[in-house]
């Protein structure tokens, strides 16, 4: 029962132009629908608007009596671009939870047999996730502008500082993508992603200066990125920044780290990430 | 498309680690036919569907649906098919016109012409009233209900449906087979895989039997009957002293000389030829022995039978070594 040669019939070909278009659309389509989920159950977005202002609560009140800056200045003012910091790395657990929990159901079967470009279900939820981390921004200026902290510079150092932000929040969530891709389960997601995420956050100046770190410690947490994040936003928004008398490269350019560290973290991980993502969809 | 057949798969194989899913799986079907694929769990029934539909790449051999090669081009595959899988392909968080609208758009309709297309789908798959909810609190038939909707979508050329009544109950069931009855009466062709021998008679136009990774049989459900046989005379006996009597005499009308015979409940039975019309005599020869009959019947073979003689093993029994993962 051996059927002659399959003659294959090739399609219209699409131009490189139209299929990005296309592309762009499901990835709008997906973001939407992840934002319409965040519509029903609002309670969803808790990570990032009340656990930031915990978070500055507990940082400035607590932690904030006893830590004194080497140079003085504001702790309220130094701990915003920490925060800032900590939002956006933490991007990264909540896109490879989300992700893995959708990989878990046979929603992506439907997905795959649909003609959407491969990498448009990653995108669709790193770049909604993006959206929510920028709604996690404002809370933190708010709460920040609550405590006394104040953009000191000018406005478009501001912007730059909330930019570089915005792109090294989607940097981290293709990390998450890239983790969520590796992970079995939602559950072991959420317990691996917290894993790096905490270590990576608190060896850094994120909270604390490194001035006073073991030698080991300080040259980690001075070449972590989220010291470069903090310290950028530091630089731009104005106030103490101890950063600045490091020597270590990152630390006397913050914002070019930060941009460095991005598309190098994209260049890798969105790759990856559709690479894991194909791999573990076809067997 | 100018091609002969709606789908058409040659030599498909492919291994889990030690279980062979496929084991150079042909099939062919027609433009707007329904072909039921009927086999026990773990024949290779679900893995075909995968491959067909571009979710899995088969580890040898070639397969082309709607025109297209589904390794060359998965893109325009994706493009003429709808897919239900086993397990609801749905956004539980969403509601059920979301879902669909969301779809609708996926598969490249403008969001005005997913709206409408989904009120459409919503209001045939019985599902208006609970357009707005969302999936979350829908019944199991509710939802299968609207994975089929999904999958309609983009109204496909080819329809792969993965067990579609499983846990479907009796209202959701009758919903499913007519909407399959439709869509093929509009020149949709359907697969669907199937374990329930009554839902491939019902709905299919061709049957294909799969066990073990391959298709052992094939045809239309009379041609599948044909080939074990064809009607049998079944006599129950009063007296099981009776037994051997009742079973000569059938044995000079049966198309056969050795009738089977069960002695728990009394039976005996051969393929007769014409049976209706032999009955008569059998009854004259039987009274005439003084053989005193409880029951007697003409049965015709069902799929079951079919499937017992040529895999040696009943239909529902499911592989050992392979659970329903695939």
């Amino acid at each position: 029962m051996t059927a002659a040669a399959i003659p294959a019939i090739p399609g219209p070909a699409e131009s490189l132009p139209n299929r990005l278009w296309w592309a762009v659309k499901d990835i709008w389509v997906l973001c939407r629908r992840s934002i319409a989920r965040i519509a029903r159950e609002p309670e969803q977005l808790m990570d990032v608007t009340i656990q930031p202002v915990v978070f500055v609560l507990l940082f400035s009140y607590v932690f904030g009596s006893a830590i004194h800056l080497p140079g003085g200045g504001s702790y309220h003012q130094y701990l915003i671009s920490g925060m800032f910091g900590m939002a956006m790395a933490g991007s990264a657990p909540g896109t490879a939870v989300g992700l893995c929990a959708d990989m878990t159901t046979g929603l992506i079967d439907r997905f795959r047999s649909l003609p959407i470009a491969r990498s448009a279900v990653l995108a669709g939820r790193t770049v909604s996730d993006l959206i929510t981390q920028i709604l996690g921004i404002l809370v933190i200026v708010a709460t920040g502008l609550a405590i006394g902290w104040r953009a000191e510079n000018s406005i478009g150092d501001a912007m730059l500082a909330i930019g570089l932000s915005v792109l090294f929040a989607f940097a981290m969530t293709w990390v998450g993508a890239c983790g969520g891709m590796l992970m079995r389960n939602a559950e072991a997601a959420q317990a691996v992603g917290f894993l790096f995420f905490l270590p990576l956050t608190f060896c850094s100046n994120a909270f604390v200066p490194t001035q006073g770190m073991p030698t080991l410690l300080r040259d980690f947490a001075n070449w972590n990125p989220m010291s470069a994040i903090a310290a950028a936003c530091r630089t731009l928004f104005g106030g103490p920044n101890p950063a600045a008398t490091v020597h270590a490269w990152p630390m006397q350019h913050p914002e070019l780290a930060v941009l460095v560290w991005s598309i190098a973290l994209i260049g890798i991980f969105a790759p990856a990430a559709v690479i894991l993502y194909k791999r573990k969809v076809l067997r | 498309m100018n091609s002969t057949f709606a789908i058409e798969a040659t030599g498909l194989r492919k291994v889990f680690g030690k279980t062979q899913a496929l084991a150079g799986l042909d099939l062919q079907v027609g433009h707007g036919e329904i072909l039921g694929m009927l086999g026990p769990n773990g024949a290779g029934k679900t893995t075909t569907v995968r491959v067909l539909t571009t979710l899995l790449r088969p580890d040898a051999g070639r397969a082309a649906v709607a025109g297209h090669d589904v390794l060359a081009e998965p893109g325009e595959v994706r493009r003429l098919i709808g897919l239900t899988g086993q397990y609801a392909a749905l956004d539980e968080c969403l509601t059920g016109r979301a879902n669909l609208i969301m779809i609708g758009q996926l598969g490249r309709l403008s969001h005005k012409a997913a709206r409408i297309r989904a009120a459409e789908l919503l209001a045939r798959f019985d599902l208006t009233g609970a357009a707005d909810r969302g999936v979350k609190t829908y019944s199991g038939g509710m939802r299968r209900r609207l994975d089929l909707a999904a999958s309609l979508v983009t109204r496909p050329k080819v329809l792969f449906l993965d067990e579609p009544s499983t846990g479907l109950d009796p209202r959701s069931r009758m919903v499913t087979w007519d909407a399959v009855r439709a869509l093929a009466a509009d020149g949709t062709t359907v697969l669907l895989t199937t374990q329930h021998l009554d839902e491939a008679d019902q709905l299919a136009d061709r049957i294909a039997v799969v066990d073990r990774g391959m298709v052992i049989a094939d045809g239309t459900a009379d041609q599948l009957k044909a080939k074990i046989g064809g009607e049998r005379v079944v006599l129950t006996v009063a007296a099981e002293a009776d037994l051997a009597t009742a079973g000569r005499v059938l044995a000079k009308h049966a198309d056969d000389l050795q009738p089977m015979t069960e002695r728990e409940t009394r039976t005996v039975q051969a393929p007769v030829t014409k049976a209706a019309r032999r009955l008569p005599e059998i009854v004259r020869d039987l009274d005439a022995a003084g053989v005193l009959l409880d029951d007697l019947s003409i049965r015709h073979p069902s799929l079951d039978d079919v499937f017992l003689t040529l895999t040696g093993h009943a239909a529902e029994q499911a592989d050992p070594s392979e659970g329903d993962q695939l």
